[in-house]
C-alpha cells in the first residue's frame, strides 16, 4: 500500500514526486513509457515564461509567476541548465498598442517584475534581427530558457534519491475506489494507494473521468517545431514572441539553453493523443509566421524538426487539486504552456495539499541537492586531465557534434533512473542531438548501451517498446 | 607543449596522402590526428570496389585503397595518434586534442593541414514531415552498421537521395538480404555517378524515381512506411501523386557537408557554395600555413582526386615549413577565379603565379545537366580553353588543367572566368 501514487513521469509528475519526497510517505510514480520525459515534457518550447500571459487570478498566472521565481534556485539545487535570457513580445503596428499595454498591465497585476515597454529603436538595438516593422515590444527580463529534459530528469533523480519508487513501461489501465483509497490496475499488476496524483499529461482526462462524475476534457494540441544548428544560435538572444492569438502564444523564435535556435510551435488540435507527427503545412507555417517577427532566419540550418502535444483543457486553466467527488484523487491536469515554467510551483502546491490532507511529517534527511552528469566541456584543461586520468572514458569523444565523451554516456546509463535507450542517452547527455543528428555516434552509443546494460544489440531501442534499431545480421535471411 | 612541423587533422584518404607527400617533400616532423580507431577514414566502410582506377590503374575496394596509403605512412614512419579528437585550433596553430591515454594536450604546429572530411545531411535538413520512429538512418550510418559491424538496420528499405552512398547502399542492402523497394530523388537527375546507377540500381531492378521526395513517414516506434510524391519544377510536392510504400527502413542520402567547425573556429574563411575553406593555388586558406584538402575542402566523388589534391596540399605545406614558398614569391596581385554561367564554384579560388606549381588542376562542379556543351575558360576577356563535352552533370566533378607557363604569358592577367557555353 502506497501513500501516494503519481501517474506520469513528465515534468509535473516528477515535480510533485520531488516535492512530496520531502515528507515521510511511501510514494511511487507509474510511467507508461520506458523513461521519464517522454510526452509533452520532451517536446515544447522550453520557455520559463515571465507570467504576463495568463488571466490574472488564474492558476496559470499564479503558478507561472511562482514557478519562474523558483526556477533559478531549483536549477542550482538540482544542477540543470537554466538561463534568464529575457523575452520580447512584439507589437507590429500602432493599432495593436492597446493589446501590448493590456499584456503589460496584466503582467504587473500577476506580479511579474521588471516589465518594460520598449520603443522600436530600443527593440532593434537589443535584437537587430527583429523585423524592421516592429513598433514596440514588451520586455520581460525575468523570462528564461531551460533544458526541459534536464529539468525533468533532475526532478525525478532527486525524488528517487529521496526514496520515491519509479515503475517504467507500466501503463495504468483502470482505477477503482477502494476502502482506503484507490486500486490502480496496470499492465504489470495492480497497485494500491491512499492518494493518487494524476499527472498524465494529454491523458489526464481519461484518469480523472475514471473516478469523477465532474468530467474534464483534454484536447491534444499539436505544435510543430524546427531546431537550427548552433551556428544560428546567436540569431536572437531573447525569446521573441508575436502578440498572442486565440490558440496560444503563436510562433516564437528563441535561442535554446544549449545554444541552438528553436522556432515554433504551430497549434493544431488533433484526435490522436500519440499524434506527434510533423506535417508539411505545419513546418512551412513555422517559418512563414516566424519570418513576421524575425528577419533572415537561416532556414537552411535546420537540423531537425519535431512536434509536441499540449494538454489543453476546455476550461483553459490548469486543474490542480482534489477532484470534488473523488477524495484522495489529486489532479494536475490541463498542464499546457506555461507548464514548464510553472512545474516547480505545481509540485509545491500538490505536495502541500497532500501533506495537509494526510498530515505528513517532514523528513529530517531530505536531500535537496542533486549532481547532474559532469560536463567536461566546462572544465579547465588541468581539471579535465585529472578526470581523464581517473577515468579514461572521459577522454573518448563519442558524439563529435556535441563533444560528448564516453564517460558522460556511461554515467547517464549507470546513474539511478539511468538511460536505457538511444533517446534516453540523448536527453541526458546531448549525444546525437547535434548537427549530424546521431549519424556518427548512434552505432557507438548502441555498443556502449549493449555493453553497460548487458543487452544484445538487437534489443537496443531508440526509445523503448518496439523501436528496435537493428533487426538482424548480414545475410541472415539469404 | 609538443612541437611538430605539420599537424594533419584527419587520417582518412586526404590526411594520409597529404602526410605521405609532405614526408616525401622532406618534412620529418609530421603527426596525423585521427578521431576513429583506425586510419583510412570512411574508406574502411566502403567495401565495394571501384577505387583507385586513376591512381593505381586497378580496381580496389575502399579498405584496400586506404591500405596502400597506410602502408606508406608506416613505411615512412609518419607518426599518428588514433582515437584522438581535435577540439580546437588557435590562429597561432596551437592544436588542442584529446584521447584516453594522453588526456587533453596541445601541439604547436608550424603548418596545419585540415583533412576532416564531411558528414551526411540529416533528415532535418530536408524538413521531411511525419513521425520520428526508429529505422531512419543516413546511408553512411547504415553502411557502417552493415559493413563494419554486420548488423542489418532493416528488411524493407526505401532510399531517399541518389547520391553515391545511397546508390551503393541500395546494392549492399540487396546483397545482404534486404528488399530495396525504390530510390527516390528530388532532382530531375541523379546526384551520383552514372556507373553507380547502372551497377547498383539497374543491375538489381531497383527503380529510381526522379523528381520524387518523401512527404510523410509513418510508424510510431519503428518505421512502417513512407509516402513518396512527385515534385514540380520548384521541388514542391504535387498533390495527387502520393504513393505509399510499406517499409521498415528509410535511408537518407541527401547530401554531404564538409565538417568545418574547427576551421570556422580558428577563423578560416568559408566559401558558402562548397561549405569548405576558400583556398589559393597552394590549397592554403586565408590563414597562412593552414591548408585544406579532400572532402573538408569540397565534396569529391572519386577518392583518387582526393589523394591527388591532398598530395598537393602536403607538398605545399612542406614548402611553407621550409620557407621556400615564401622566399620564391615576389609580391604580386592574386588572379581571381570566377565561376559563372553554370559553373558553381572552383577550387582554388585564387592563384598567385609565383607560388604555383608547374601544373595546376582547377576542380569545379556544374549546377545542372548540360548536353553537348563547351567548358570555356577566359583569361580576362580572351577565351583560351574551349572544350566540347557530351554531358556535364552536378554529380560528376570536372577539372581544367592550367600550367604556370601558360599563365606567365599573361603578365597582366587579373581574372580567369569559367563558363559552360552552348557553342
Amino acid at each position: 500500500m502506497y501513500d501516494v501514487i503519481i501517474i506520469g513521469a513528465g515534468v509535473c509528475g516528477a515535480a510533485v514526486a520531488r516535492e512530496l519526497s520531502r515528507y515521510q510517505a511511501k510514494i511511487c510514480v507509474l510511467e507508461k513509457e520506458e523513461d521519464v520525459c517522454c510526452g509533452t515534457s520532451k517536446a515544447n518550447s522550453a520557455i520559463v515564461h515571465a507570467g504576463y500571459d495568463a488571466v490574472t487570478g488564474s492558476l496559470k498566472a499564479k503558478l507561472n509567476v511562482r514557478g519562474n521565481e523558483r526556477m533559478g534556485e531549483l536549477a542550482k539545487e538540482l544542477d540543470f541548465p537554466f538561463e534568464r535570457n529575457g523575452s520580447l513580445v512584439l507589437c507590429l503596428n500602432e493599432a495593436d498598442m492597446p493589446n501590448l499595454q493590456a499584456l503589460y498591465d496584466r503582467g504587473v497585476a500577476n506580479g511579474v517584475r521588471e516589465l518594460r515597454i520598449l520603443n522600436r529603436e530600443e527593440v532593434l538595438e537589443m535584437e537587430p534581427n527583429v523585423t524592421e516593422n516592429v513598433y514596440a515590444a514588451l520586455y520581460a527580463p525575468t523570462a528564461g530558457i531551460v533544458c526541459p529534459f534536464g529539468l525533468n530528469i533532475a526532478l525525478a533523480e532527486n525524488a528517487y534519491a529521496n526514496g520515491v519508487e519509479f515503475y517504467f513501461d507500466t501503463e495504468v489501465t483502470e482505477i477503482h475506489k477502494s476502502e482506503e483509497g484507490y486500486v490502480l490496475q496496470t499492465d504489470k499488476g495492480s497497485f494500491e494507494t491512499k492518494y493518487v496524483v494524476n499527472a498524465a499529461g494529454v491523458y489526464a482526462d481519461r484518469f480523472h473521468n475514471m473516478v469523477s462524475e465532474k468530467k474534464i476534457h483534454i484536447t491534444a494540441r499539436r505544435g510543430d517545431y524546427c531546431l537550427l544548428d548552433k551556428e544560428a544560435g546567436n540569431h536572437v538572444h531573447k525569446t521573441i514572441f508575436a502578440l498572442p492569438g486565440k490558440l496560444g502564444k503563436g510562433i516564437l523564435v528563441t535561442p535554446t539553453v544549449h545554444g541552438n535556435l528553436l522556432v515554433g510551435p504551430t497549434a493544431v488540435d488533433v484526435e490522436d493523443k500519440e499524434g506527434i507527427n510533423t506535417t508539411a503545412e505545419g513546418l512551412a507555417q513555422v517559418f512563414e509566421k516566424a519570418g513576421m517577427s524575425v528577419r533572415n532566419i537561416p532556414t537552411r540550418q535546420v537540423i531537425t524538426s519535431f512536434a509536441g502535444l499540449r494538454a489543453h483543457e476546455d476550461g483553459d486553466d490548469f486543474i490542480i487539486g482534489e477532484a470534488e467527488d473523488a477524495p484522495g484523487f489529486i489532479d494536475c491536469a490541463g498542464i499546457e504552456s506555461p507548464g514548464i515554467a510553472s512545474c516547480p510551483a505545481i509540485g509545491e502546491m500538490a505536495a502541500e495539499l497532500i501533506r495537509d490532507k494526510m498530515g505528513l511529517a517532514e523528513k529530517t534527511d531530505f536531500i535537496a541537492d542533486r549532481q547532474g552528469i559532469k560536463n567536461p566541456n566546462t572544465l579547465s584543461m588541468e581539471e579535465r586531465n585529472a578526470l581523464i586520468k581517473e577515468n579514461p572514458a572521459y577522454g573518448n569523444i563519442i558524439c563529435r557534434c556535441e563533444m560528448v565523451t564516453e564517460g558522460e554516456i556511461i554515467d547517464a546509463i549507470r546513474r539511478p533512473l539511468g538511460a536505457k535507450s538511444l533517446d534516453g542517452v540523448k536527453r541526458r547527455t546531448r549525444a546525437g542531438m547535434g548537427r549530424c543528428q546521431s549519424g556518427f555516434c548512434a552505432p557507438r552509443t548502441m555498443e556502449i548501451l549493449a555493453r553497460e546494460c548487458d543487452m544484445s544489440m538487437f534489443d537496443i531501442t531508440k526509445s523503448g517498446g518496439d523501436s528496435k534499431l537493428v533487426v538482424g545480421t548480414n545475410k541472415d535471411t539469404v | 607543449m609538443r612541437n611538430y612541423d605539420i599537424v594533419i587533422v584527419g587520417g582518412g584518404p586526404a590526411g594520409l596522402a597529404a602526410a605521405v607527400s609532405a614526408r616525401q617533400s622532406g618534412i620529418e616532423s609530421i603527426i596525423i590526428l585521427e578521431r576513429d580507431k583506425e586510419l583510412g577514414g570512411i574508406l574502411n566502410q566502403c567495401i565495394h570496389n571501384g577505387f583507385g582506377l586513376h591512381t593505381f590503374k586497378e580496381e580496389l575496394t575502399g579498405p584496400e585503397y586506404a591500405d596502400r596509403f597506410i602502408a606508406q605512412v608506416r613505411e615512412l614512419k609518419i607518426e599518428y595518434k588514433l582515437n584522438t579528437m581535435v577540439l580546437d585550433i588557435g590562429q597561432d596553430k596551437t592544436v588542442t586534442a584529446m584521447n584516453r591515454e594522453d588526456g587533453m594536450f596541445e601541439i604547436q604546429a608550424k603548418a596545419v593541414i585540415l583533412a576532416m572530411g564531411c558528414r551526411e545531411r540529416p533528415r532535418g535538413a530536408l524538413n521531411i514531415p511525419g513521425y520520428r520512429p526508429a529505422g531512419i538512418y543516413s546511408a553512411g550510418t547504415a553502411q557502417r552498421l552493415v559493413n563494419m559491424e554486420g548488423y542489418m538496420p532493416g528488411r524493407e528499405v526505401v532510399i531517399l537521395g541518389s547520391g553515391d552512398i545511397g546508390l551503393i547502399m541500395a546494392r549492399r542492402m540487396t546483397l545482404e538480404g534486404a528488399k530495396v523497394k525504390v530510390v527516390a530523388e528530388l532532382m530531375p537527375y541523379s546526384g551520383g555517378l552514372k556507373r553507380n546507377i547502372v551497377q547498383c540500381l539497374d543491375d538489381y531492378g531497383i527503380p529510381l524515381k526522379l523528381s520524387h521526395t518523401v512527404v510523410d513517414i509513418t510508424g510510431k516506434e519503428r518505421v512502417e512506411g513512407v509516402t513518396l510524391a512527385q515534385v514540380d519544377e520548384k521541388n514542391k510536392p504535387i498533390p495527387g501523386t502520393e504513393e505509399f510504400y510499406s517499409c521498415d527502413t528509410l535511408l537518407l542520402s541527401v547530401g554531404l557537408i564538409p565538417e568545418n567547425e574547427i576551421s570556422r573556429g580558428m577563423g578560416v574563411t568559408i566559401n558558402p557554395v562548397t561549405s569548405g575553406p576558400k583556398v589559393n593555388e597552394s590549397l592554403e586558406t586565408n590563414l597562412e600555413g593552414v591548408f585544406a584538402c579532400g572532402n573538408v575542402l569540397h565534396v569529391h566523388d572519386l577518392v583518387d582526386f582526393v589523394s591527388e589534391e591532398a598530395s598537393a596540399a602536403g607538398r605545399n605545406a612542406a614548402a611553407y615549413v621550409k620557407g621556400t614558398s615564401v622566399a620564391d614569391a615576389a609580391p604580386e596581385a592574386e588572379i581571381c577565379l570566377n565561376p559563372t554561367a553554370g559553373v558553381r564554384y572552383t577550387v582554388p579560388s585564387t592563384i598567385r603565379r609565383a607560388r604555383m606549381e608547374d601544373n595546376l588542376t582547377v576542380r569545379f562542379r556544374v549546377g545542372g545537366v548540360y548536353k553537348n556543351c563547351f567548358v570555356s575558360v577566359y583569361f580576362d576577356d580572351e577565351r583560351v580553353i574551349h572544350r566540347k563535352r557530351q554531358v556535364l552533370a552536378p554529380g560528376e566533378m570536372e577539372e581544367v588543367k592550367l600550367t604556370k607557363e601558360q599563365l606567365l604569358q599573361y603578365p597582366k592577367l587579373e581574372q580567369i572566368t569559367f563558363k559552360i557555353e552552348e557553342e
